[in-house]
């Protein structure tokens, strides 16, 4: 079996893998059949999500169609003390679905039912493993839309963007996941189904949604959620932005923000960031400016109109060189299908390993021209492709996975980027959460009193520390179980 | 991703451009989304991420293929809407065909199989032994529920479900020979006249040849011509189907030396896909590489070409289109605009159904060796064609017509029969109860 050297998963539980075989046949028998899969070749696909660098196979794959089900496999595997995964679409780039060698992956691509659209309260209720994409197009015929649009949004789960509390590139007037979540069915580590929220705006008692967006698996499986619809706003347009530096980009952008304007979004590309996503999507980027913003107005003519001429005012005293309004719907679509595929685009030309710190927007330049600086220092190349408008950076490390020299330097220009991130009065992620690749970095973000209150709130919904053990916390200073 | 090959393995071509699109793939997960497969099963294995790290694993550690491997890979039905969707260009295709190959070479698989997979590659590519085939299967019909309750003859009770009741004549549009024309010559091209197709719907090259006969374009069909081998290449009977190939590519090349050569004109996008791939499928032939790059250069499809030849505007017509774009023609060619264009422009009305990237299920042998699977992506299809309210479908490829038809009433019929008829053919007669 295969372990990764480069970090830690907490020691497998000798009482689990001893019992392998028992456990899959008990698995067996509580789900139908085409729903486990337990033969090694099979199970070799799941060791991995998006964050590649590291990989675990896990002790079992079940893909369970209902909640009951859901919850007759975390019954089973409280009672035995038996680790548990989740999964989703595995779109993770923090290693957050990856699995560790005694636990059961519950993947939850089986369950993707959309179960109640509600015009009139404006909310959707899906299943957790409805993408997020599936729900935007289930309400586009009349005229709705849910807000949080991750990168990854064609593929990634509704249940995984509670896991992570995702956002993207319209989050900047929308806000991210737990802005938008009105309620969730949720499994806990005993198989007891709770229900948190619902379809109106507020719920009584304590904000436990909000402590359940982001847990990233740890205090329970959701199986269903209901979210916020907006109606689609009149009109929409991106707006494309050319500088001769990163650094006037960047200024832009705080000015912008600074002076109380909100576009809908505001995303920025570097030169090489450019080059990538012009190759794949050809969607006319200009390709002689060092860096891009691409900003998204909306609503009626007038208002576009109003917020473009602030923003064009801003942007010329930044010395902005091109500046290039989409001209159709089609153009707008290829902008952000350029935009949306970086990441996957990027595989063109390396390997990569995506950061996601986020900044004060005052220090936006100067953490830039630093992180441009810490890779050259590695010998490595970047590529910076992110939501500025709410200052969550992307840097791109590029390098040779296959050189296992290469990939040290990377993931130390990584936690040099973070530390940089954290220090500039940032913190470590912005949406694509800790998983096992920030796992370690945790201290330099908090101290340990502030990750004691956190784990005695996660020890609250998993006192035996089943869900998802190997992420988030760092291994030593855990409680004793 | 990260890859794991001895400099051994590596000195073996098909290895070596595997691993190189193996390294392209960063795992992102996009096309899981869009396959056709992990929508309806919902399964990470049937998945095109999912297989191409069975793929991975199973060339890295160089071991014969397992029933694991096969079953996933076997779901797969080639449609490449997993390459459309990858931002990252990681040939799939390619991929897949080096995984089947290996297969072939390295699995048994159990008697039933065999014996079906025997059959369709003795029959399906020779179009006297399947219409044939097709004539004792309307005798068999009868029998198709038995078969289909003895799991292993299940594949032939499919087969004789999807058989048609009525088997055409063989076509004069498949003799060999230069069908004249009789106003100005504009060009000269060749057809693939083709296996299956001739024998299920000879209206489509007919339809063809009248079209481009109207429009001063000198057709060949070629001597010593037949199936282009598509049908064996994706079941990974590499031998078989390179020969196909070795043979295309002689009889078309001989056409040009004969009188030069404009395109090679084909009217089943499943064929265009693999005649556009015979460049690379042959690239390790040194007596046949260059040769079939050139042929792969020449093949187009026949709204590709009806799209260079500047067809007059015609009057709008009351008729609404469907057109399902096939999987080979979107994903395989990546033809998405010109056949939609053709059609609105001889005055159809034309609408794409809702999740038009999904494959019907038809897919060359698929819905013979998956029924299961096929039947739900085909009731699937449906249900977005149907909701189009259209009068007519319109598509480019025989598969799909074959499996469509068997889940819906409304007539289906190949772009180019509705574009003969709109510049002057007749009626075609699957229409006469259409208005
Ligand atoms: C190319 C690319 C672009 C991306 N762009 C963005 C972006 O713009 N913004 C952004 O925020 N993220 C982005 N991501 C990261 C990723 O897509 C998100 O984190 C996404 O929410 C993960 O969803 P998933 O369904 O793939 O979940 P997974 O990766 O499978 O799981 C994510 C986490 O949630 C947990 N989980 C999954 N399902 C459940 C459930 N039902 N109940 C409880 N816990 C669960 C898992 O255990 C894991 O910890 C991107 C990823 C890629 C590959
Ligand atoms: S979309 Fe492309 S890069 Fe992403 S997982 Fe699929 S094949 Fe790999
Ligand atoms: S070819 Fe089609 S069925 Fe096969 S993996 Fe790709 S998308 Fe899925």
């Amino acid at each position: 079996m295969r372990v990764s050297d480069q970090i830690a998963f907490l020691a497998p539980r000798r009482s689990v893998l001893d019992r392998r075989e028992a456990i899959i046949a008990d698995l067996a028998d509580l789900l139908p059949p085409g729903c486990l899969v337990s033969d090694i070749r099979g199970l070799v696909p799941f060791e991995t999500d998006a964050f590649i660098a590291y990989r675990q196979l896990p002790l079992a794959v079940t893909l369970p169609e209902t909640t009951a089900q859901v919850a007759a496999v975390l019954k089973y595997c409280g009672r035995y003390g038996i680790p548990v995964v989740p999964r989703g679409a595995g779109t993770s780039l923090c290693g957050g679905a990856i699995p560790q060698e005694d636990a059961v992956v519950i993947g939850l691509s089986k369950m993707t039912r959309i179960l109640d659209i509600d015009l009139a309260n404006r909310t959707a209720t899906v299943e957790a493993g409805v993408t997020n994409i599936n729900i935007s197009e289930a309400v586009m015929p009349e005229g709705f839309f849910y807000a949080p649009d991750p990168s990854s949004q064609l593929a990634c789960t509704i249940g995984g963007n509670i896991g992570m509390n995702s956002g993207g590139a319209h989050c900047l007037k929308y806000g991210v996941t737990t802005n938008n979540l009105l309620g969730v069915k949720m499994v806990l580590f005993d198989g007891t189904i709770i229900e948190l929220g619902g379809k109106a705006l507020d719920a009584a008692g304590y904000d436990l949604l909000g402590l359940i967006c982001g847990s990233e698996g740890q205090l329970g499986i959701v199986t269903e959620a209901t979210v916020r619809l907006l109606a689609r706003p009149e009109g929409a347009r991106p707006v494309l932005f050319g500088f001769s530096s990163s650094e006037e980009a960047g200024a832009c952008v705080a000015e912008v923000i600074g002076a109380g304007i909100i576009p809908v979004a505001i995303e920025f590309m570097d030169k090489p960031a450019i080059s990538i996503c012009e190759a794949f999507a050809k969607a006319g980027y200009p390709m002689d400016v060092e860096a891009l913003l691409i900003v998204e107005v909306e609503g009626s003519e007038a208002e576009m109109e109003a917020t473009l001429t602030s923003i064009i005012e801003i942007a010329r005293r930044h010395g902005v060189t091109t500046i290039r309004e989409s001209q159709s719907a089609t153009e707008a679509a290829l902008i952000w299908k350029g935009r949306k595929s970086a990441f996957g685009a990027t595989g063109r030309i390396a390997d990569y390993i995506c950061m996601d710190g986020t900044v004060p927007l005052s220090q936006l330049s100067h953490v830039l021209r630093k992180t441009g600086e810490i890779v050259a220092r590695y010998g490595l190349r970047v590529a910076n492709v992110f939501h500025a408008g709410d200052g969550n950076m992307h840097p791109l490390i590029l390098y040779n996975i296959n050189d296992p020299e290469d990939a040290a330097r990377a993931e130390q220009a990584g936690n040099d980027i973070l530390r940089l991130c954290v220090d500039a009065g940032g913190c470590l992620t912005g949406e694509h959460g800790v998983g096992i690749e920030k796992r370690d970095l945790m201290l330099h973000q908090f101290s340990q009193a502030d990750l004691d209150q956190q784990m005695a709130a996660r020890a609250a919904f998993d006192p035996q520390w089943i869900m998802n053990p190997s992420k988030v916390f760092p291994l030593e200073g855990r409680p004793a179980a | 991703m990260q890859t794991s090959f001895t400099p051994a393995q590596l000195a073996d071509p098909h290895i070596a451009t595997s691993e190189q699109i193996l390294r392209k793939c960063v795992h992102c997960g996009f096309c899981t989304a869009t396959c056709p497969t992990y929508v309806t099963l919902g399964n990470e294995l049937d998945s095109p991420r999912g297989r191409i790290y069975l793929i991975k694993d199973m060339l890295e550690n160089d071991r014969p293929a397992d029933e694991e491997v096969v079953t996933h890979i076997d779901r797969c039905l080639s449609c490449l809407s997993c390459m459309t969707t990858c931002p990252s260009g990681v040939n799939y295709m390619h991929l897949v065909d080096h995984a089947r190959v290996h297969i072939e070479k390295t699995y048994k698989r159990p008697l039933g199989d065999r014996l079906v997979r025997a059959v369709l590659a003795a029959v399906l590519p020779y179009p006297g032994r399947f219409r044939l085939a097709l004539k004792a299967a309307a005798l068999g019909r009868p029998f198709a529920s038995l078969l289909k309750r003895i799991p292993p003859l299940k594949p032939f009770g499919t087969m004789l479900d999807l058989a048609p009741s009525k088997i055409a004549l063989a076509s004069a549009a498949d003799t060999p020979g230069t069908h004249r024309i009789d106003g100005v010559k504009r060009g000269r091209v060749a057809i693939l006249s083709g296996c299956a197709q001739p024998v299920l719907r000879p209206e489509i090259n007919e339809a063809t040849l009248r079209l481009l006969a109207r429009l001063g374009i000198e057709v060949v069909v070629p001597e010593g011509a037949g199936c282009c081998g598509a049908l064996v290449h994706h079941m990974g009977r590499e031998e078989q189907a390179l020969d196909a190939a070795r043979r295309m590519v002689d009889a078309w090349l001989k056409v040009k030396e004969e009188g030069g050569l404009d395109a090679v004109i084909i009217t089943a996008s499943g064929c265009g896909t693999t005649i556009k791939d015979y460049g690379h499928m042959l690239r390790l032939d040194p007596a046949y590489a260059e040769k079939a790059a050139q042929v792969s250069a020449l093949a187009k499809d026949i709204t590709e070409y009806l799209a260079s030849l500047d067809l007059p505007a015609l009057e709008r017509k009351t008729l609404t289109v469907a057109y399902h774009s096939a999987c080979s023609m979107q994903h395989g060619q990546k033809i998405t605009t010109a056949p939609k264009l053709l059609l609105r422009n001889a005055g159809f009305t034309v609408r794409d159904p809702g999740e038009g990237h999904l494959c019907c299920g038809s897919a060359g042998t698929y819905n013979i060796l998956q029924p299961e699977i096929s039947e739900k992506l085909k009731a699937r299809k449906v249900r977005n064609i149907e909701a189009t309210k259209a009068d007519i479908i319109a598509t480019g490829n025989i598969g799909c017509i074959t499996q469509i038809a068997t889940g819906t009433v409304i007539p289906i019929l190949h772009t180019v029969e509705l574009l003969d008829w709109a510049y002057g053919g007749p009626k075609p007669a699957m229409l006469e109860k259409v208005r």
